[in-house]
């Protein structure tokens, strides 16, 4: 396990920089983290990553589709906020595990 | 000392070269068949290459073209008979009756919906919607009658083998046959 300290705290993440621990999620982390990929986060961004904290907090295995059914954002936005792998660096900057899903 | 403290630096340096240009950037999927398996195989991996940053473009060709023709889309079927992974065990004269195939493609469609996975039709949208591009091969399309109007509305355009060359163009890039 490795520590990563941005925004003032230290979080532990694992080797492909994914919190380990969802709890030590602040927004302002996120920000910090969005901004090493030249994302900046807005509302939007934000309501994507709050409805994934809560959905994985739900054990609901995470894909593109769903969240294209969310009401947040449709799949073509979506690939537009988070550019690059959307799923992958959305639940990177949400603080929680790599989705393991192939849809 | 010094010596020491800079060899690991070089080291590291060089590594970060050499995964760049190993990296997968584009594929091309290129989907000759129509049967269930077949093109969903096309569609996850195309989809998949979308969801980890790579580009992602698609030529359908032969009877691969009714995974993108709008009336067949939604009604590919697996085969039962002359399927050596279809149930094994079943007599090819039962497999073969009225009806059968049509339950087989109705169950495996089941299972499908239980694992999240969209129908063909919206799994096309969803390819398109992240920036997938999806062509028609001429030569099948002149072969069977269709034209650009038959097809579903995400695809792109209908192409010769040589513009479908054109799209692998580029370091990276790397082709799949199915």
């Amino acid at each position: 396990m490795e520590t990563l300290t941005l925004a003032g705290t230290s979080v532990d993440v694992n080797a492909e920089g994914y919190l380990t621990n969802m709890d030590q999620w602040t927004p302002e982390l996120a920000r910090e983290m969005a901004a090493q990929v030249n994302i900046e986060l807005t509302d939007k961004h934000f309501e994507v990553l709050n409805w994934l904290r809560a959905k994985q907090k739900e054990g609901v295995q995470l894909s593109i589709r769903k969240l294209g059914n969310s009401g947040i954002v449709d799949i073509k936005q979506f690939y537009a906020l988070f550019p690059g792998g959307p799923l992958k660096i959305s639940s990177k900057l949400a603080g929680i595990p790599k989705p393991a899903s192939c849809i | 000392m010094t010596d020491v403290m800079e060899k690991p630096v070089a080291k590291q340096a060089d590594v970060t070269v050499d995964k760049d240009k190993g990296k997968l950037k584009k594929v091309l999927i290129i989907c000759s068949k129509g049967k269930l398996e077949d093109v969903y195989a096309a569609l996850v991996m195309a989809n998949g290459a979308l969801m980890e940053g790579i580009e992602a473009k698609m030529f359908f060709t032969f009877f691969g073209l009714d995974a993108i023709t709008k009336k067949k889309a939604d009604h590919l079927h697996t085969a039962t008979v002359g399927n050596p992974n279809f149930v094994p065990e079943m007599p090819t004269i039962l497999a073969g009756l009225p009806g059968f195939e049509a339950f087989a493609s109705y169950m495996m469609k089941k299972e499908m919906d239980k694992l999240d996975m969209p129908h063909v039709t919206e799994f096309i949208q969803m390819i398109d919607a992240g920036g997938g591009e999806i062509y028609a091969c001429k030569l099948a399309a002149d072969m069977f009658h269709l034209k650009k109007e038959d097809f579903l509305d995400e695809v792109k355009e209908i192409i010769t083998v040589g513009d479908m060359y054109a799209l692998a163009e580029g370091e990276g890039t790397q082709i799949i046959f199915i």
